[in-house]
């Protein structure tokens, strides 16, 4: 089974492990205010952290590709419009496309 | 009921982004496919394509994604006690718990609706998004290359997406998505890909320790 399949089906069993442990822990062990609010930040610095990740490297190196800036840039212009999430998207990946495909970026 | 099934529609949807990025990052189709029935999670699925995609390591890129799991844990607690489900049925309501069915259901004035709303939304969500998944999979594959098609930006955008609402919530959020991204890119250069991401965490650790948590309790 390749590296892939495991991560795949460690992922899976993990999510699935954390929704289950809701319904059948005691709610005093997750019920502490600070645990509660420091698992409510965690999606946030972890999905932060991997916007700028991914924006701005490939692999360990730092790297600027205008292409993917521009087309990041158009999916906060959509989010500051309140634009539905797969605008958001569409907006995103077409702006990189379209400068991509003219050679600008 | 009929919100739960109209918002399981509108966000399953975005399966066709999932799929499409999943197999942008390298996953076959059939990866991304069981990505959606069986961790049926949306940000831990494009997490760990992302650290697929950067070439990141499986295991920090899993981990990443397992720990941006954690907030399910929380809204099945809450379910629990409005739910009232036991026995063997846990197991499966486990697998429908989500930021929209979870929304819905604390939405209900009583147990039965709160029980029907969940079910309505899981079912629909659950329907809509792995189907979305399949097409957007198996559509992207025939595109040919990722990049010309800015299939990389879709990892990013939806994440950025995924947060907005959160970043509106407050002081805390934004300086804790901010700290994450600067630990995140600080890192970058030192540590092998997708160790950064979880170094990130510690943001939300100061940001949990630094404030007074609000009594409220809003986790959607």
């Amino acid at each position: 089974m390749s590296g892939i399949w495991i991560a795949v089906l460690a992922t899976a069993a993990g999510c699935y492990l954390l929704k289950l442990a809701g319904l059948t822990v005691p709610e005093r062990l997750l019920g502490n205010p600070r645990v509660k609010r420091f698992a409510e930040l965690v999606p946030v610095a972890l999905l932060a952290a991997l916007v700028a990740v991914q924006a701005t490297s490939k692999g360990s190196a730092l790297v600027l590709d205008p292409a993917r800036l521009a087309g990041l840039a158009a999916a906060v212009l959509a989010l500051l419009l309140r634009a539905p999430f797969l605008v958001v998207i569409v907006a995103a990946a077409g702006t990189a496309a379209a400068l991509r495909l003219l050679g600008i970026a | 009921m009929r919100d739960g099934i109209l918002l399981g529609l509108a966000v399953g949807v975005s399966g066709l982004a999932f799929g499409a990025a999943a197999v942008g990052a390298g996953l076959s189709a059939w990866q991304a496919c069981a990505l959606s029935l069986l961790a049926y999670t949306g940000a831990s699925q494009f997490a760990l394509a992302g650290a697929i995609a950067g070439g990141g390591s499986l295991l920090a890129g899993t981990a990443g994604a397992i720990m941006l799991g954690s907030r399910n844990a929380l809204y099945s607690l809450r379910l629990a006690d409005l739910l009232q489900v036991h026995g063997l049925r846990r197991f499966a309501t486990a697998q429908g718990v989500t930021d929209e069915s979870a929304a819905i259901a604390l939405a209900q004035p009583d147990h039965a609706a709160a029980r029907t709303g969940f079910r309505a939304t899981f079912a629909s969500l659950y329907l809509t998004w792995n189907a979305a998944t399949l097409i957007g999979a198996v559509g992207a594959g025939r595109l040919g290359s990722p990049q010309s098609f800015g299939l990389d930006v879709i990892g990013p955008a939806a994440f950025l997406a995924l947060i907005w609402p959160r970043l509106q919530a407050g002081r805390t959020e934004r300086a804790v998505a901010a700290g994450g991204a600067a630990i995140a890119l600080a890192a970058t250069p030192l540590l092998p890909a997708g160790a950064p991401v979880i170094l990130a965490a510690f943001a939300a650790l100061a940001g949990a320790l630094a404030r007074r948590p609000s009594s409220d309790g809003r986790s959607a």
